[in-house]
């Protein structure tokens, strides 16, 4: 979930993990010699591990859609290679001193893939789609905010906030809908079913929909009409697969161009020369991070001290080097080393079984003679560990947190449950002790939906029932200011409190680990990842693989 | 045996009712509700309002009987309802698409399975503790304990990347749009030959087991003994009277089968990339697609029937003596 | 020879404790994925843990749970499928639609809901696979009931009047077990693969324990470079499997004699 953050394609750009300070050595540094002159035409071909659901991605929430999505439509905003807002569909925009008001000029030259001009009508238009009760999308949040909407002309926007959000200029990133495809859809709650979710999506995107055959590939063509100019390459075809190992070797066998790797392929079946003669390697943290949560309406965790010690007792790097070979960095709080709201300065917990016993001894528990860590009345510390199934990196997570707390003398299960289950039978009943999961987090460091002790009920998102009055007061302002450097502090509070608490023990950030064929230029690493700039990506006419027709 | 046939078909409409029933319920009961799968960290993300409002588009609020009983007023209609997944398309049409696939690569296997399967099994029985017979054994017991996706990944490596004779996976070239009919045809088949070797090689075991095993029965009956007393050429013997009795449990397995053709192989599915049966029901189940999970209960529970009675009639023309549905005693 | 081999691997698994050169459960990420050496006869595993020793340990599992789930498939579909064949009519109708219903149901659910009131445990593993499992052995079963009470030797002790039961368990069910043994041979592998498939849902053998299925499965993303993960579990089940078969073999032959025998007596008083 990107937590406060609905603002779907932000996040999304993501699906791929392709965000972050930019990639290592190896990364694609991009050299293009004189011959090489960016070329229309091509084919690239992306291996998809999973079905994207539908083409209206405001009402989906799977990370295939999402990238596909991202192509076929725009926003006002994005982001830019330094993850800065820029104007997309907006070319400029103004807030209000109270940051109440903010006006947008849209672009004049944006054509709908159906030919009909975007218009302020349509901003209107998505904004009432996102908004209405009988649209079933995740991303309402951010809109709940807004006072109202009103097209001033056709290319003016001003929208006006019940109070100061953080998010608002961020939340315009949405995709744009089309009022005049969609509009009795929207109105009957029928979205899902109209064409546009099936077969024939109209986007102002770089890209238009050819063709959808589920289960097996997706097929876009360039857009000529494009405002900033008809991308590079001609033809993307996603295929999807659902095996890991068989998408190795469809890249071994040039099968595809594009596809996200396992730690385990990238650094130990990649490394020789025909391989890296081919690809490209990226490697950038990911926007997401693992964690062992607590539920802290059990007695034994309710202790800070009890959590703080089994943070001292499990070593990062040994989960980093043993579930992710080292493809990874370790994480101290809630957001990614290297953004704005991230503070460098935050206790830490040191690998140290020693401080670990002494903190579990003045809560307590110590160890008998049989080596068991016992409270007064001679209670075994013993827990159950929750993750989900499907998720290979939280299961081996939880064997070494398992093999690391038995020094402790204490004694840790391990369940791992599927999916639909595990969230309505476990998660959002809180019939857990402990678990191992992961928060995919926004570009913005609002985390209000996670931390904030109103939102622990069975739908919400708190669900380890952290509750600290000093981090609800910070949220709140948080979220409610416009400047940033005002914002940073409350921000950098947060993390200090969150790293003295341990509410969760905050494990580490992976790395997102995309190989791209050789053979295509333009690529630029970046905070943003790669895919940011895709239609500016080109394959040089005598390297090109496919003709399309 | 018509009225029999006939008395077992009017049975199976209740019947019927009885399955979807108690799978309509224990779905329903069991842990979980709809949820798009989601395995990454963007995990939960989650809008009460959007969950509540589709409870509520699925009729997920009302009571389990009323869900049940509009399922049922549907499916009289032949309507099968809609999917809950995102793109809320026809369940009809869901497996419509995915269902030929899945349906042309299990016959062809079928085929081959039990054309080499039945040889096998014969020759082995005939000619027990022969190098032939041991060979065989091992051979298919590989087969049985192989792996299916050590198997493919290896067939794959060997004749996709090594080789570059097969297409690794999918179903179709991309450039396939622009073949001739007949180069459509036989890319097509390239794609097969990989997931059909494979899933064949893991099921010769059954069938040739089950062959063996009542051929080695048959075999040793009077019957046989006195036909071959009677100086029939052996080739007689075997092909004419004992494989028919032999055919038995054959059958069974064979009926047994039946209802699997139109379920696909997970594990083959998602190793070759094809959209087929296997992939759609998983996805279905784990995102707690109920009228897609249902429809293809109805699917597989009226073929069940169906082959369960074929090869309870099939029965009596490999061994006329056996009469079913006629009580013991009454003669 | 196939006992023999079966009786050395449950020995292989009992010793497990003794003869195992490590931890089997102890990560050490300094070892990931080590090829076959002196110190990890067949290598490590994707933490770094020695295969040998997941191995032993793993055979304690899938041994029992082979063995055990089909035993318990065996004894079902052995008992309903003689009632229904040698009963025929109502009894057999009965029998057969509830095998109908069986087959058709969503495994996946029930065994979800069996989850929400059963904690995983060997036994509910061998239980679950067992109690899902015996359909096919009732139709083997009585598809050969129905065949052999139209013989001779049945008929015959029927009219010299000989018991229902003393007839099925003598006369009967020994000339219809050929497909019994076919399909217990077949099920031994086939659940220890299910156990794996169990792990899925949270109702299997859970980490950190070893058992041949999950090995295997661990196998599946590390095939190229960690191919001792898959092929050392496969050979084992392979291995449980032709001994398997030697056995069952070997008691249809010592089984045999005696049945042409009995039958052999009932058509000879019959002339």
């Amino acid at each position: 979930m990107t937590p406060g953050a609905p603002l779907a394609r932000l996040a999304l750009i993501l699906a791929l993990g392709l965000a972050g300070c930019g990639g290592e050595a190896d990364s694609a540094i991009d050299h293009a010699p004189a011959s090489e002159k960016p070329a229309y035409g091509d084919t690239f071909i992306e291996a998809l591990i999973g079905n994207i659901s539908g083409l209206i991605p405001n009402v989906l929430s799977d990370s295939a859609s999402f990238e596909v999505g991202s192509l076929l439509y725009s926003g006002l905003v994005t982001r830019d290679r330094d993850l800065n807002l820029i104007g997309e569909l907006a070319e400029s925009w103004r807030f209000s001193k109270d940051c109440l008001d903010l006006t947008l000029h849209l672009r004049r030259n944006v054509r709908w893939h159906d030919d009909a001009p975007f218009t302020a009508a349509d901003v209107v238009f998505t904004y009432e789609t996102m908004i209405n009760p009988k649209t079933p999308t995740a991303y309402r949040e951010d809109f709940r905010a807004v006072a109202s909407v009103e097209a001033v002309d056709p290319y003016t926007l001003h929208v006006r906030y019940k109070q100061p959000y953080a998010k608002a200029l961020q939340s315009w990133g949405v995709w744009m809908l089309p009022k005049h495809v969609l509009e009795p859809y929207v109105r009957e709650g029928r979205l899902r079913e109209a064409p546009q979710n099936r077969s024939n999506p109209v986007g102002t995107g770089a890209y238009r929909l050819k063709e959808w055959k589920p289960g097996e590939k997706v097929v876009l063509v360039a857009n000529p009409d494009y405002f900033d100019g008809s991308p590079y390459i001609a033809r993307i075809v996603y295929r999807i697969i659902p095996s890991q190992a068989t998408i190795f070797l469809e890249l071994k066998a040039k099968g595809v161009d594009s596809a996200g790797l396992t730690a385990l392929q990238f650094k130990r079946q990649t490394e020789y020369p025909a391989f890296r003669k081919a690809y490209h390697k990226y490697e950038y943290p990911a926007n997401a991070y693992t964690y062992v949560g607590f539920n802290l309406r059990d007695q034994r965790f309710a202790d800070r001290r009890v959590r703080q010690a089994f943070a001292h007792a499990i070593n990062k790097r040994e989960i980093i080097d043993g579930v992710l070979l080292g493809l990874g960095r370790a994480a101290t709080g809630p957001y990614k080393p290297g953004t704005w709201a991230y503070d460098p300065n935050v206790k830490t917990y040191p690998y140290d079984v020693d401080t670990a016993r002494t903190l579990l001894a003045e809560a307590g528990w110590k160890k008998n003679a049989d080596g068991v860590l016992v409270n007064r009345h001679d209670q075994p510390f013993a827990f159950e560990l929750l993750t989900n199934q499907g998720n290979d990196e939280r299961k081996k997570v939880a064997e070494i947190v398992q093999a690391s707390l038995k020094e402790l003398g204490v004694q840790v299960d391990i369940r791992v449950i599927e999916w639909a289950s595990f969230l309505k039978e476990y998660i959002k009943k809180r019939r857990f002790e402990a678990i191992v999961m992961g928060w995919g987090i926004g570009l913005d460091p609002d985390q209000y939906e996670i931390w904030h002790s109103s939102k622990t009920g069975p739908d919400e998102l708190n669900h380890i029932s952290y509750a600290n009055p000093e981090v609800d007061a910070l949220l709140e302002r948080g979220r409610t200011s416009c400047r940033e450097e005002e914002r940073k502090q409350y921000y950098t509070r947060l993390q200090e409190i969150l790293a003295e608490d341990q509410p969760i023990i905050f494990l580490y950030f992976r790395d997102a680990l995309p190989v791209v064929s050789s053979r295509v230029r333009g690529i630029v690493p970046s905070p943003n990842g790669i895919l940011y700039n895709f239609h500016k990506w080109y394959v040089p006419k005598h390297l090109q693989r496919y003709t399309a027709e | 045996m018509l009225g029999y046939a006939l008395r077992r078909l009017l049975l199976a409409l209740p019947l019927l009712l009885g399955i979807t029933f108690v799978s309509f319920v224990v779905i329903h009961l069991a842990p979980g509700e709809p949820a798009e799968v989601q395995t990454g960290d963007l995990s939960i993300q989650s809008d009460a309002q959007a969950r509540q409002l589709l409870r509520e588009t699925y009729d997920l609020d009302k009571p389990l009987h009323v869900q049940y009983a509009r399922w049922l007023a549907r499916l009289v209609r032949l309507d099968f309802g809609k999917s809950f997944s995102p793109d809320a398309r026809p369940v009809l049409q869901k497996i419509g698409e995915r269902l030929p696939v899945t349906l042309f690569l299990n016959i062809i296997e079928m085929l081959v399975i039990v054309g080499l399967a039945v040889p096998i099994g014969v020759l082995s029985a005939t000619r027990q503790y022969s190098l032939f017979d041991k060979v065989t054994t091992v051979f298919v017991f590989v087969g049985f304990a192989t792996p299916d996706f050590w198997l493919a990944l290896l067939l794959m490596i060997l004749f996709g990347v090594q080789l570059g004779w097969l297409p690794i996976s999918g179903l179709r070239s991309l450039n396939w749009e622009y073949l001739s009919f007949w180069r459509q045809q036989w890319d097509f088949l390239g794609h097969l030959v990989l997931p059909i070797l494979v899933a064949t090689f893991g099921g010769l075991a059954g069938f040739s087991r089950y062959m063996r095993q009542s051929m080695l029965e048959v075999v040793r009956q009077d019957y046989i003994q006195s036909a071959r007393a009677k100086g029939l050429a052996e080739p007689i013997v075997i092909g004419k009277h004992a494989l028919r009795n032999a055919l038995l449990p054959v059958v069974t397995i064979l009926g047994l089968s039946l209802p699997g053709l139109i379920g696909g192989s997970i594990i083959v599915e998602s190793i070759f990339a094809i959209p087929g049966m296997g992939q759609l029901m998983v996805q279905a189940v784990f995102e707690r697609d109920y009228p897609v999970i249902m429809g293809n209960l109805v699917i597989v529970s009226t073929l069940t029937l169906v082959a369960n009675l074929v090869a309870d009639v099939t029965y009596s023309f490999v061994d006329p003596r056996i009469r079913v549905g006629a009580r013991r005693g009454r003669r | 020879m196939g006992g023999v081999v079966v009786v050395c691997l449950v020995l292989l698994a009992l010793l497990a404790p003794v003869i195992a050169p490590w931890n089997p459960n102890r990560p050490d990420i300094q070892k990931i994925l080590d090829g076959p050496s002196n110190a990890h006869p067949l290598g490590t595993d994707q933490l770094g843990r020695d295969v040998l020793s997941r191995m032993l340990y793993g055979a304690r599992v899938s041994l029992a749970v082979g063995f055990v789930s089909v035993g318990i498939a065996s004894l079902i579909g052995v008992v309903l499928g003689s009632l229904a064949g040698y009963n025929g009519g109502l009894v057999d109708g009965a029998i057969m639609r509830l095998v109908d219903l069986m087959l058709v149901f969503p495994r996946f659910f029930l065994l979800l809901a069996v989850l929400a009131f059963l904690r995983p445990s060997i036994w509910t593993i061998m239980a679950v696979i067992g109690l899902t499992g015996w359909m096919g052995v009732a139709r083997l079963v009585r598809a050969e009931f129905l065949a052999l009470k139209e013989r001779e030797f049945v008929i015959w002790s029927q009219a010299v009047g000989a018991s229902g039961f003393r007839i099925v368990w003598r006369h009967i069910l020994p000339n219809a077990m050929a497909p019994v043994l076919v399909a217990m041979t077949l099920g031994i592998p086939a659940a220890i693969l299910t156990e794996s498939g169990l792990s899925f849902l949270g109702l299997g053998v859970q980490p950190p324990h070893a058992t041949w299925g999950n090995i295997l499965n661990e196998g599946k993303d590390a095939i190229e470079i960690g191919w001792w993960l898959s092929v050392y579990p496969g050979l084992a089940i392979l291995l449980t499997v032709l001994s398997y078969n030697l056995l069952g073999e070997g008691i249809r032959d010592a089984l045999d004699p005696r049945l042409r025998q009995s039958a052999a007596r009932f058509v000879s008083r019959a002339r």
